[in-house]
Parts: C-alpha cells; sequence; structure tokens
C-alpha cells in the first residue's frame, strides 16, 4: 500500500491572523503605491477661479480627514438638472444664473414671503463644515463647505405647530438647467426632512466650499447639505421652502420608491436593491473602505431614529 | 495579405480600447474616479464586441462578404477577454480581493450576478473556439455556441441594471441586440424547412 506523504507544518510555523492580516494590509498599500501615480493629479486650471472668497470662522462636527482634491469636488458631480453623467454639471451649468436670486418660503410659518438671497444671508455668520458626503452610488467625498446651521435660517421665518416637515425645491427652468428638457426624472427636485432633522446643529446650508462662494455645479447660490444621508438628500440650487403637516413625495423616491426612501439615512446595514451600501470608493482612493451608520455621525444623528425600523424607513 | 497578416491586423484594432484605457490611466485622464472608469470601459466594450460578433453573420448574408465571418472568433474572444477584465476590476478593485464579500455581492444582487452568468456562458465558447474543439465537437459545436445569444441578452440587461434614472444608453444597445436576434429567425425558419445545405452559421 502506498504511503501518502503529507508535508506537515509544525503550528509554530503558521502564520498567525494578526500577521497575516497584516500582510494583507501590506500588500493593499502596496499595490496602492504602486498605482498611486495612475491616479489623477490636481488639475492646473483652478476650479474656483473667478468665485469670491467668503470669511468664515471653524465650525464643529469637523471631520479630520484628508480633504477631496478640489478638481474632483468641483468636477465629478451628480445635478442631473445639467446632464446625468459625471462631467456634465461642470461642463454645462454656466448657464445657470445665481444672481440675481430669491427663496419663497411658505406653509406653516409665522413669516412667510419671498426673500432674496441678500434677505437671507443678512446676519448669518458663515462656518466652515469639513463634512463626509457618501453618495448613494457607492463613493464618497470630503468636502469643506462654508454655510451657517439650517435652524438659524428657518427659525426666521417662526413655522408654526403644524410644521412637521419642511419641503425644499430646485430651480425649475430649462433655459438655465438644459438637462430638464429631459424627463429623466419628475421636475422640478423636490426634498425634504423631518423638522427634527432639519433642526439639528448638523444640517446646514451650504454657500461655498473651498472658502469661496459655490460654483454653479456645486448646487449655487445655496443647498442643502445633510451629511449623515445620501448625497441626495443635500438638495441643490433651492428657490422654495415649504412647512408642511406631511411628509413630501420626494424625487427620487417618486422616481423608483424601491430603490430611495424619504430617509435615506446612510446604512451599510441596508443594500440599494441593485448594489450593496457595505462600502464605498473615497474619491482619491484605490479600494473601497467600510461605510460607517449614519455616515460616521451616528453619535450625534442616531437618537433621531429610536424606535424606528430602519430596514423599512430605509 | 496573407490570413496572418491580416489576422494580426484585427487583434491590433480589437485592442485599441484598452490600451486607450490605460493610456488614459497613466495620464490622470480618466477623471476623479478611475476604477469607475476602468469598470465602464471594459463592461461597455465588453457589450460592444459581443454585438459586433453578432453582426458577423448577418453581414455576410446581406453584403456577401467573406471577411465579417473570418473575424467573428477574434470579435468573440475579444469580448470574453473585455469581460474578464471587467471581472478582474470587479475583484480587484470592488471588492477589495475578498472572496467572502465578493461572494455575497454576487449572490445577493441580481445586477451582480446576471453579469456573472453572462461571463460564464462565454467561458465555454472561449475555450471551444479553436479549431481542434471545433473538429471535435461536429456538430455539436454550432449548438453550444448559441450560447452567445443568452449571453448578449444577459450583458444587456446587467447594463440596464447599473443605471439609476437615465436608460438612454442601454436602449439603445437592446434594441440594437434585439434587431440582431431577430433577422436571424427567419433564416432559422428556411433552414429549418426548405434550404438544408444552407452554411448559416448563427
Amino acid at each position: 500500500m502506498a504511503r501518502l506523504h503529507l508535508p506537515l507544518i509544525p503550528s509554530g510555523e503558521i502564520t498567525p491572523e494578526p500577521v497575516y492580516l497584516n500582510r494583507r494590509r501590506f500588500m493593499q498599500v502596496g499595490t496602492a503605491a504602486v498605482l498611486a501615480p495612475l491616479l489623477p493629479s490636481a488639475q492646473a486650471a483652478d476650479p474656483l477661479a473667478g468665485l469670491a472668497p467668503l470669511s468664515s470662522r471653524p465650525g464643529p462636527f469637523g471631520a479630520n480627514e484628508p480633504l477631496t482634491d478640489i478638481a474632483a469636488v468641483t468636477g465629478y458631480n451628480n445635478f442631473y438638472e445639467f446632464g446625468t453623467s459625471k462631467t456634465d454639471p461642470a461642463e454645462n451649468a454656466h448657464t445657470l444664473r445665481p444672481h440675481p436670486w430669491s427663496v419663497t418660503v411658505t406653509g406653516a410659518c409665522a413669516k412667510p414671503a419671498n426673500y432674496t438671497l441678500e434677505d437671507l444671508l443678512k446676519g448669518q455668520a458663515l462656518e466652515d463644515r469639513v463634512y463626509r458626503l457618501r453618495c448613494v452610488e457607492g463613493w464618497s467625498m470630503v468636502i469643506p463647505w462654508v454655510g451657517f446651521p439650517l435652524s438659524s435660517l428657518l427659525g426666521r421665518f417662526q413655522p408654526t405647530r403644524n410644521a412637521k416637515y419642511v419641503t425644499f425645491t430646485t430651480l425649475y427652468d430649462p433655459e438655465q438647467m438644459p438637462g430638464q428638457r429631459r424627463s429623466v426624472l419628475p421636475w422640478p427636485y423636490v426634498e425634504g426632512l423631518r423638522m427634527d432633522e432639519a433642526m439639528h446643529p448638523l444640517t446646514i446650508i451650504a454657500v461655498g466650499l473651498y472658502g469661496r462662494v459655490l460654483p454653479n455645479q456645486n448646487g449655487a447660490p445655496l443647498r442643502l447639505v445633510v451629511p449623515w444621508k445620501y448625497g441626495f438628500k443635500s438638495i441643490k440650487s433651492i428657490v422654495r421652502i415649504s412647512f408642511d403637516e406631511t411628509a413630501p413625495t420626494t424625487t427620487w423616491n417618486r422616481a423608483a420608491p424601491k430603490e430611495y426612501g424619504f430617509y435615506a439615512n446612510v446604512n451599510p446595514a441596508v443594500d440599494h436593491p441593485r448594489w450593496s451600501q457595505k462600502r464605498e470608493r473615497r474619491i482619491g482612493e484605490l479600494f473601497r473602505r467600510d461605510t460607517l451608520p449614519f455616515n460616521g455621525y451616528a453619535e450625534a444623528v442616531a437618537s433621531l431614529y429610536q424606535g424606528l425600523d430602519l430596514k423599512r424607513n430605509f | 495579405m496573407p490570413a496572418s497578416l491580416w489576422r494580426i491586423g484585427v487583434w491590433g484594432l480589437l485592442i485599441l480600447p484598452a490600451l486607450w484605457t490605460i493610456i488614459g490611466l497613466q495620464r490622470g485622464s480618466l477623471g476623479p474616479d478611475p476604477v469607475e472608469a476602468l469598470m465602464i470601459a471594459s463592461g461597455i466594450w465588453a457589450l460592444r464586441l459581443l454585438l459586433l460578433t453578432l453582426a458577423m453573420t448577418p453581414l455576410q448574408g446581406l453584403s456577401g462578404w467573406v471577411w465579417p465571418l473570418t473575424i467573428r472568433r477574434q470579435l468573440g474572444l475579444a469580448a470574453f477577454f473585455y469581460a474578464l477584465g471587467h471581472l478582474l476590476v470587479f475583484a480587484v478593485f470592488d471588492q477589495n480581493l475578498d472572496p467572502a464579500a465578493a461572494w455575497r455581492e454576487i449572490v445577493e444582487h441580481k445586477a451582480v450576478w446576471l453579469g456573472m452568468l453572462a461571463l460564464a456562458l462565454l467561458l465555454p465558447l472561449a475555450i471551444t473556439s479553436t479549431r481542434g474543439w471545433i473538429r471535435r465537437l461536429g456538430p455539436n459545436w454550432k449548438r453550444l455556441h448559441r450560447l452567445i445569444y443568452p449571453a448578449a441578452i444577459l450583458a444587456a440587461i446587467h447594463f440596464g441594471f447599473q443605471v439609476k434614472a437615465d436608460l438612454r444608453e442601454p436602449l439603445i444597445y437592446g434594441a440594437i441586440l434585439t434587431v440582431l436576434l431577430v433577422v436571424r429567425l427567419p433564416r432559422g425558419w428556411q433552414r429549418g424547412s426548405r434550404t438544408p445545405g444552407h452554411t448559416t452559421i448563427s
């Protein structure tokens, strides 16, 4: 009978798991180092050229992470009002005229009116807010916004007790927003927040980024930023704010109700029906990293959703 | 032109999209998310080459030219290689070479497993594309290679599943595929009834 010789490895020679994991990590970092020169470097031209500088003071909640390159922040956008590819907004948004601008405030509040942009910004101390932005498509950025808490804006309109939700609407003008000539989405773009989400100190209105006035393709002249929700909640180029008793039907929710919910909180435990939300690619990095619950802001916002089934209310 | 030179020339053309993408990667002109750009380029070229492969037989039938049939095998193989590259980018950069994560992704999302299934169908076709296999399989070779139809349909659906709202592009590819499949129908009937000697290689 033939004897079978198995190469016996003394247990002491088997790679312990931490070392093995370290090696994996080393190989990933090593591969990244080799491939790093392949990553795009900053463009020579200043993407913020011609945009006025803003004076602001450091604000709370700063993400202590490397900022995403300006060229990516201003050149890789989802803003379907200017086309559906990532480069369309930067190419086409020059037709948007952010000045003069006004916002209609309506619904359950004591001071409904048509406010000019200057009215709205008067007395608002601008803050730097470095936030992570996680797109529902599975990529993310770290963006230095300039803005102010939404609560300090909404407070001025004196919402009444009936104001349970706040609804935002983007400009509808196919002349300025050529992407609206095709009905890829039901225009105008509508988004909304529960009142407590809107009044949360993390929620801001951004009027700038990287210390300058907001470029058109990023939602000039004023946009919402809700960092613990998928990017599509952070509605751009707002012309209408309404205080409502019931939740609005938001645009992506209307377009595909099974895929995009009203809440749209960043949640690695609840996948998009067609792709995973467990990991994300930070723009500028090659490999994916783990997506954090509420995009890493769980400590600040998880309490808003106590008792709410986040799988059903995605 | 000698056949081998002709074949090298065709391979030279078929490698261009890959070359173009790699140069773009090096120059940093693929945009802020080069991995996504690689995924899109490899996937779309796999689908385009599948459609081109399927277009060769009708083109030969319409024009009477012979060359479409002589390059068909190369087109099909190139489609397979681009699809393989697509899978490689997915495995390395999207799944960080983590087999468990990749497996979860494949079984949990039909958008992904439809694509995997399409590639799995192409694998035996790529393997049996040699002269030796054509001889060995005889009439079964043709039967086996009809798997390109379901593979192309799956690939087109897989593409449609990637899109959030703007279905224009997937619909164009779907329409082309439909035409390429429909023009085969009457020929299939003909072959079954009247013209047994007709040399359709579909």
